[in-house]
């Protein structure tokens, strides 16, 4: 099933803000196995975290299958560097959507702020919903 | 840094038990990353990663050659999935270059494949030079 093409400029909030904690860092670094210190750096590609939280609300409000998405395009910008103590919370919204295929591509942009409201970070993604033959991860 | 280096191949190799892992980690449990019934019936060749653990391993890389700098932009198109077997795993290989060095930011040439293929379209790295320690 196609998804509703009025979703573009819809905007979807994380339902909870996420503590940088050292756990949280350490897990994440340990997973990926990032080097550094544990609470020292905070890899990169941390703030997926939350930015899938953020995709896992509209794809709940939108009744779409997590298992029929794959990942066609992500990238961050930051502002500056994430780090232990940081409370974060995201806003994505969708920007874009094309069908190629008998899949939709949908466009979406994420913005990470703290506490104080500051952007801490910004995403882009492509989510490829009904992968078919499409690439993506 | 300058333009031109030439940064030391890394070789990851990742398992199903690590896409275990980063699932927990990360918070995405999409079952196309674990359960390879699913993968297929949607398309796939069989279970992938996570496109993310893949960007999350450039990461990793850029921080090994640039002793964790900073990093200002961090991005890829997910062009060619990571098939990872059940049993062994899938190596990812990621070389790099420093492409420039411009208004206080390196910007790194990348190139990710798994079994010859590249895999990332278009990466990205940029790390501010001030907190290179390489």
């Amino acid at each position: 099933m196609p998804v509703d093409p009025s979703l573009v400029g819809r905007e979807f909030p994380a339902p909870a803000p996420l503590s940088v904690t050292p756990e949280r860092v350490s897990a994440f670094a340990a997973a990926v196995g990032h080097p550094g210190e544990p609470g020292d750096a905070v890899p990169p590609t941390f703030p997926i975290v939350l930015a899938f939280d953020a995709m896992q609300a509209f794809l709940d409000a939108e009744a779409i299958d997590l298992h029929r998405i794959v990942h066609g395009e992500q990238r961050f910008a930051y502002a500056r560097p994430l780090a232990v103590g940081d409370e974060l919370a995201a806003t994505l919204t969708v920007t874009g959507l094309r069908q190629i295929g008998g899949a939709d591509i949908i466009a979406t942009a994420s913005e990470i702020t703290d506490a104080t409201g500051a952007v801490v970070c910004t995403g882009k993604a492509t989510l490829v919903h009904s992968a078919g033959s499409e690439a993506g991860q | 840094m300058i333009a031109g280096d030439v940064l030391g191949t890394r070789t990851f190799t990742v398992t199903r038990a690590d896409l275990v892992a980063y699932a927990d980690a990360s918070g995405d449990h999409n079952p196309i990353h674990q359960d390879e019934d699913v993968a297929r019936s949607v398309g796939l060749p069989g279970v992938i990663a996570h496109g993310m653990y893949t960007l999350a391993l450039v990461g990793r890389a850029v921080a090994e050659w640039t002793g964790g700098a900073e990093v200002v932009d961090l991005g890829a198109k997910f062009t060619s999935p990571v098939v990872v077997p059940a049993e062994g795993g899938a190596e990812v290989v990621v070389g790099g270059t420093v492409k420039s060095v411009a208004d206080g930011l390196v910007t790194l040439a990348l190139e990710v494949t798994c079994e010859g293929q590249k895999v990332l379209g278009m990466p990205k790295a940029v790390v501010r030079e001030a907190t290179v320690r390489a």
